[in-house]
């Protein structure tokens, strides 16, 4: 290994970003590698978007009467920042980006199995994403991201169906998306690459794959049906006709908590990756985190109901919603503890990308924790729609999910543009974006437990100074998330030149030039060994 | 069939005709799956409500022509055995069997389509039965519905149900039938019949897909409430 690391890297001579330029050859490449960087423009677009809407509602939370906001406008923007950051960033954040650019080059194959579907996908992407700007810069829309009827199809006045419109659209790139990935991983895998000697990485992604296959086009039929009442003012969820509204409930959340371990199971496959690779180990139990995100899967399906304990139903069903609701954290506590188990004794190294592994881990295990709080009957009907809530899915969504995605984009930047990023800058920033969060965040699940309901632009005066925490926590968390876009910007230009495996770790994508050519491989690889092969190496 | 010839009816991802065929039609299957999840919707309100104000459902399905009903199910299950033998067509590569199997199944879809928008639809328009546009039964229709005791918004839920799930199942026709057409335009090209079948194939699993949405659809639709 010494010998390889005193080489001076140099980028290849052609390598994917350079095999042809102009703008047609990125818009109508079928390449998965540039097509993980349309991708990344249109999401990291997205989330400053939305992170935008976030940072005026935290202003005007400042003060108990509203400081910045008419209560209308905070309404459309707490909306417009849960829909965009769960349909048009978290959701093709680590699929579409790191999924896309690595699925193919993990497995060793060329690309994915259906390229031009693949590009087809992100061209609807960014259709659903238009018509749902269309949709927010034509007046916005004031639901919430759960447009529950019959407010959505009957009581306000804003752009439900444009909205809805959007969303619709981008589910199917979500599900051709999974559909690409789960046929790739069946049918594109190198010689030797048998299911056990899989990146967990795959695996998490295999699992994703299936919910998006199963649970987007519950959500498409929904918005179909939503669309339709508010149009035709007719419909099987209008109480006056004898539809019920409940049912609208029981539709979108049988997506919708699917859609949440859409969210989580990537980033969880990321942390896989980087645990291993930082700690110099093979990942504890592999086959436990293995099936641990299929577990996830599965029981994903069967816990939708416990969104609704205060919705009207019955008492019996709330119990077996609430049990079963306990058993997700099983599958999520294995992977937890078996990332602990793999550092413990490894020769553990803290470059950024495992700041932000162990900031997940860490934050994830809070929203994990307070995930079982909720799922219990009792508690949820307190802390029902209050901040304790929006803290509770925060330290998943954000302290888990944007974390994990944070950490890839690190680990595989050398990979993706076969230049090093600047290592100080990027710690610095990984331990603003904890703090910060932690400061947003951390005072809202007292907020919650106190009695502060979610959704209101105005609050009593004793909650201010829980208030003003979360919008200092929220400064700085902004700034946590600007200082890496500047310096990958420019690393991309400027950074030093990476070579094939600037964190002497395993996995086929090391194996490939930084940046791979254009077909990953000059020749397919043939696998020999089990993925994180550490321990060969030093033995 | 020469080994150039293979290579070059591979796309450049795959290693091999074996490897490709694979995954197009594991493809469809998985989006057939995606389906069943997007119709499953639509029945699960169906069920629901049924179970609610089934004597409404009752009343709602005589208001529905049987006889329209009736002949699309012929149509469709002759549609699915025409589309299995096209699909066997290709794979014997038998160019003119193929071309006269796709031309049959189009007719049926495509005349399927044109009957139930023309005929059915209009005439459940001129009967005023279509809810949220001109909902106002009447004549012999209103004796049924108030025979069954059924409540009018009711009756219009089950219509409303039976227009968007008709209406998403015809959908699904008229893509089955742009996407029969192009294999058509292809296979008078000689495309399908030198070994590369695939697509063929996977549009018949589509096909008959849509043909097994129908299968439900027509009994649970037109058939419910003692009516034979």
């Amino acid at each position: 290994m010494s010998t390889v690391a005193v080489e001076v890297p140099a980028l290849p001579d052609v390598h994917y970003l350079n095999v042809s330029y102009g703008w047609r050859s990125w818009l109508l490449t079928t390449d998965h590698k540039r097509i993980a960087w349309l991708y990344l423009l249109a999401i990291t677009f997205f989330f400053f978007v939305g992170g935008a809407a976030a940072t005026l509602m935290r202003l005007n939370l400042i003060e108990p009467q509203g400081s910045l906001l008419e209560p209308a406008t905070y309404n459309k923007l707490f909306t417009v920042h849960g829909l965009i950051m769960i349909f048009f960033f978290l959701a093709p954040a680590v699929p579409a980006v790191l999924g896309n650019f690595l699925i193919p080059i993990m497995i060793g194959a060329r690309d994915v199995a259906f390229p031009r579907l693949n590009l087809l996908s992100w061209y609807i992407f960014m259709l659903g994403g238009s018509v749902f700007l269309y949709a927010v810069i034509g007046g916005g829309v004031d639901t919430g991201w759960t447009f529950y009827t019959p407010l959505s199809t009957t009581y306000v006045n804003t752009n439900v169906i444009s909205a809805a419109m959007g969303i619709f659209i981008s589910g199917f790139s979500s599900i051709l998306t999974g559909l690409n990935f789960v046929v790739t991983i069946h049918k594109m895998r190198a010689p030797g690459l048998t299911w056990f000697r899989l990146p967990l990485f795959i695996w998490s992604m295999y699992a994703a794959s299936v919910i998006f296959i199963l649970a987007m086009p519950v959500i498409a039929i929904t918005m179909v049906l939503l669309m339709l009442e508010r149009f035709f003012h007719v419909g099987i969820f209008d109480p006056a006709l004898g539809g019920d509204p409940i049912l609208f409930q029981h539709l979108f959340w049988f997506f919708g908590h699917p859609e949440v371990y859409i969210l989580i199971l990537p980033s969880m496959g990321v942390i896989s990756e980087l645990v291993a690779a930082f700690a110099r180990k093979r990942v504890f139990g592999y086959s436990f985190v293995a099936f641990s995100s299929v577990a996830i899967a599965v029981i994903s399906f069967l816990v939708w109901a416990h969104h609704m304990f205060v919705s009207g139903m019955s008492i019996y069903a709330g119990l077996v919603f609430s049990a079963l609701s306990f058993a997700v954290a099983i599958p999520s506590a294995i992977k937890v503890f078996n990332w602990t188990a793999t550092m413990y004794q490894g020769s553990v190294s803290y470059d950024a990308p495992m700041l932000y592994a162990i900031g997940f881990i860490g934050l994830f295990t809070m929203g994990g924790l307070t995930g079982l709080f909720l799922a219990s009957l009792a508690v949820d009907v307190h802390v029902h729609d209050t901040y304790f809530i929006v803290a509770h899915f925060h330290y998943i969504m954000v302290g888990g999910a944007v974390m994990g995605y944070l950490g890839g984009i690190h680990y595989w930047w050398p990979k993706m543009t076969g230049r090093l990023y600047p290592e100080g800058w990027a710690r610095l920033s990984a331990l603003i974006i904890f703090i910060g969060f932690n400061l947003t965040f951390g005072p809202q699940f007292i907020l919650g437990y106190v009695g502060m309901p979610r959704r209101y632009s105005v609050y009593p005066a004793e909650f201010q100074i829980l208030n003003v925490m979360s919008s200092a926590g929220a400064s700085i968390l902004a700034v946590g998330y600007i200082i890496p876009l500047i310096y990958l910007l420019w690393s991309a230009r400027y950074g030093p030149p990476a070579g094939p495996n600037p964190w002497g770790a395993k996995g086929l994508e090391w194996l490939t030039s930084s940046p791979p050519p254009t077909h990953n491989f000059e020749e397919t690889p043939i696998v020999t060994e089990e993925a994180y092969a550490y321990a060969q190496e030093e033995a | 069939m020469s080994e150039g010839h293979a290579q070059a009816l591979v796309a450049e991802q795959f290693d091999d005709v074996e490897q490709q065929r694979g995954a197009t039609s594991l493809g469809m299957w998985v989006f057939l799956a995606t389906e069943v999840l997007f119709f499953g919707g639509l029945f699960c309100g169906y069920t629901l409500y049924r179970g609610l104000y089934s004597s409404a459902f009752e009343a709602g399905s005589h208001l529905l022509k049987i006889k329209f009903g009736a002949s699309y199910t012929v149509m469709l299950i002759c549609s699915s055995l025409t589309m299995a033998l096209g699909v066997r067509a290709a794979q014997l590569r038998r160019r003119k069997a193929l071309l006269i199997f796709l031309i049959i199944t189009i007719l049926l879809g495509a005349a399927f389509v044109f009957i139930k928008l023309r005929y059915e639809w209009y005439g459940d328009y001129l009967e005023h039965l279509v809810p949220g546009i001109d909902f106002a039964p009447e004549g012999e229709n209103l004796v049924v519905i108030q025979r069954f005791g059924a409540a009018l918004p009711h009756v219009s839920l089950f219509m409303f149900l039976y227009f968007v799930m008709t209406g998403v199942h015809a959908l699904h026709m008229i893509i089955g039938v742009g996407l029969l057409a192009t294999l058509f335009i292809l296979a008078w090209r000689g495309h399908f019949t030198g070994g590369h079948y695939e697509p063929v194939e996977i549009s018949g699993l589509y096909w008959h897909f849509v043909d097994i949405v129908w299968i439900f659809l027509f009994p649970l639709l037109y058939l419910i409430g003692g009516r034979y």
